[in-house]
């Protein structure tokens, strides 16, 4: 069992008009066999999040802390991040010049387990990894993303939550862009993950439509960087219905209930 | 990757549009003099005593309108405006365009099967001259200053079962010349390697003859001292049905100019003219090529690939393909990509091609210049791998591709360890 605990989180990015903050603290706790998923509006903060806990460097954690099972993230760097358990699923997945999938995904197990895997065992695995979230076997060949539709780059990011088996996955907007199939397909793979039951996840997204296929326990609600509403997946279906409206129009009196909320748990 | 592709096309075409008379819309064109003068490879048999390839004043707007000469005097002082000497620090070339090369040239050992000829022959030796003529002055400055060439033969139907390995290495920084012929005889077939090492300043001539059926691999690696300043011109001369193979890897030296050129003169001939360079900060290494498509139904693939890092690394590649009036059905294709790995590096890539015919089969050039940036860097780190292991991995796989066409294995290990050596350098 294990803890990722954010608290109290500010982060600020650099923008040429000055200094600006994004996240105006956070707080949140995730456990393994949790799923938690993060719902807001644009431009609310929900990125910057994953962002942050995977140590982007663009983003600067002015105040509050990151701890995974107490120990502090924040002073890890981005490998050591990722080896300690923390997975990003990329929004926006980059193409790498000149490194074949293989070579990539070989590299990077050999470093988060600390020792290179069986080479018959793990060629075996990448090949029904790849067959279940039916991506060609030829994209092995191809460099890493290059090329890749923006489907096919979000199924990569999942075949590589189920082959380096985090403790933790974040996913970033994962269904963006996704048609209902590509949707079906990534939703099964971050299942059949998270129901090894050595995992805890933490599902970014701007629309409930994968919530249909991602059941999460815990739903909060992003406004301008903060939390305004916590709630089970009945607050999910309400966003369903009402859309983030009455959030971003009564941004102060939602402020006030998340307070409240607050002070209450 | 951001791709920011620089492609810069010539088709030599006559155009529709009404023009001043001996002028395309690219510039002055050929003189009907230089055109059939140009038919032969080495532009006719009268130009071994003395040629002007392009006549007075004739620029080199065409490719096939650059002067080839023997005669050092026949070529102009350099000022580093020429179109092929523009990229070039001519301060650092130590007087190889300048002196008179009389220093000591890399001292030459070959090993080569029993079956190979090796010969060290004078000036006068018939096979001086069978391939190549000077196309810029650093390169006739070594011709006429050349005392002895190396000559390794392979003779007919040899097919040799290891390589020739051809070390020169650097006596030291006086400018010197030196000269090399390679004859593949016909249907022979053999790797040779000439392997520079050590500390020089020399223009060299590379020969290479590929007879009809012949199969011909080349390897050129400039691995010289931080110190070294090398010009090479490599000119092969293409028979029937022959194959060669030409790789350039350039890693070390102050200054490398390589200028390797292929010309075809019989059908049914292919080319495969590879490069791999690695510039670290403050190195120039550039590389022009040729291949001149003047005979029908040859073959020719380019593929240069290079990276760069540090301050003031530079790499210049221009890639010059010419398809002539004559070569129906040539089918050809250049690539060149460049990966910056730091700011304060600087990658020129001019891709050149032209076309006199439309008869032919594919004509294609490309040029990519690429970052790689922190973002490539978070996404490998953000899996758990180390950044140094996530350079060498973005390096090694870039450059791995040219590497695993040498397919001499203890060359290909030596020089992956001599890419991860150039890493290591910067990653501090």
């Amino acid at each position: 069992m294990s803890t990722l605990e954010i608290k109290d989180l500010h982060v600020s990015i650099d923008t040429e008009q000055g200094t600006k903050e994004i996240l105006k603290g956070v707080s949140l706790t995730i456990k393994t066999g949790e799923t938690h998923a993060i719902m807001g509006p644009n431009g609310s903060g929900k990125s910057t999040l994953a962002s942050t806990v995977a140590g982007h460097p663009r983003y600067n954690v002015t105040s509050g802390t990151i701890t995974l099972d107490g120990e502090d993230v924040l002073a890890m760097s981005v490998d050591q991040r990722a080896r300690a358990g923390v997975f990003l699923a990329m929004q926006y997945p980059v193409e790498v010049p000149g490194v074949s999938m293989t070579n990539f995904l070989r590299t990077a197990k050999t470093a988060i387990d600390g020792e290179a895997p069986s080479l018959r065992h793990w060629t075996k695995d990448v090949k029904a990894a790849m067959a279940q979230l039916r991506i060609d076997a030829d994209f092995t060949q191809r460099n890493v993303n290059e090329g890749f539709s923006g489907g096919e780059k979000k199924r990569v990011e999942i075949l590589q939550l189920e082959l380096f088996k985090p403790k933790f996955a974040i996913l970033d907007e994962t269904d963006s862009g996704l048609d209902v199939d590509a949707l079906k397909v990534v939703s099964e793979g971050v299942n059949r993950a998270h129901a090894e039951g050595n995992m805890g996840t933490l599902l970014i997204t701007h629309y409930t439509r994968i919530l249909r296929y991602i059941k999460p326990e815990f739903v909060h609600v992003f406004v301008d960087g903060k939390v305004v509403e916590e709630g089970g997946p009945e607050l999910a279906d309400r966003l369903e219905e009402e859309g983030y409206d009455r959030y971003v129009q009564g941004a102060g009196a939602a402020t006030i209930a998340a307070a409240d909320a607050a002070a209450q748990a | 990757m951001t791709d920011i592709t620089t492609e810069k096309a010539r088709i030599g075409a006559p155009s529709s549009q009404p023009f001043i008379n001996g002028f395309t819309e690219e510039g002055e064109s050929l003189s009907p003099l230089n055109a059939a003068e140009s038919k032969s490879p080495l532009a006719g048999e009268a130009v071994k005593a003395h040629s002007h390839g392009g006549g007075v004043g004739i620029p080199d707007s065409s490719r096939a309108g650059r002067l080839t000469s023997y005669k050092l005097a026949d070529f102009k002082p350099l000022t580093g405006m020429e179109e092929d000497w523009r990229f070039t620090p001519l301060k650092r070339l130590k007087g190889l365009h300048t002196e008179v090369l009389t220093g000591t040239g890399p001292s030459v050992a070959v090993t080569a099967p029993d079956s190979v000829r090796v010969e060290t022959v004078g000036r006068n030796d018939a096979r001086i001259g069978s391939a190549g003529i000077p196309e810029d002055r650093v390169s006739a400055n070594a011709w006429e200053n050349f005392s002895e060439a190396t000559v390794i033969t392979v003779p007919a139907e040899v097919e040799t079962e290891s390589e020739v390995s051809v070390v020169l290495t650097g006596q030291g920084t006086q400018a010197a010349a030196q000269h090399v012929v390679i004859v593949a005889e016909k249907f022979s077939k053999a790797v040779v390697v000439l392997d520079h090492q050590g500390t020089a300043v020399v223009s060299e001539n590379v020969e290479i003859v590929v007879e009809d059926g012949a199969q011909l691999t080349v390897i050129s690696l400039q691995e010289w001292n931080d110190d070294a300043v090398h010009a090479s011109s490599q000119q092969a001369r293409i028979g029937r049905d022959a194959k060669f193979k030409h790789i350039v890897v350039s890693l070390g030296g102050d200054l490398v100019r390589v200028t390797p050129s292929a010309r075809f003169t019989a059908p049914g001939a292919e080319v495969e003219l590879l490069g791999l360079y690695f510039a670290d900060a403050g190195q120039h290494l550039e590389q022009r090529l040729f291949v001149d498509h003047g005979v029908p139904n040859c073959k020719s693939n380019v593929l240069y690939k290079g990276a760069l890092q540090g301050r003031n690394a530079h790499t210049v590649w221009v890639g010059d393909v010419l398809i002539r009036k004559e070569a129906e059905g040539t089918d050809t294709y250049e690539a060149n990509r460049n990966l910056v790995l730091t700011d304060g590096a600087r990658a020129d890539s001019v891709p050149n091609l032209e076309i006199e015919t439309g008869l032919i089969a594919g004509a294609g050039h490309a040029s990519a210049t690429g970052r790689f940036d922190d973002e490539h860097l978070f996404y490998l780190m953000a899996r758990g791998i180390p950044e140094d292991v996530a350079r060498r991995l973005v390096v090694r796989g870039f450059l791995n591709e040219i590497i695993q066409q040498i397919k001499v294995p203890a060359i290909e290990e030596r020089l992956t360890a001599a890419v991860e050596r150039e890493l290591a350098a910067t990653n501090h």
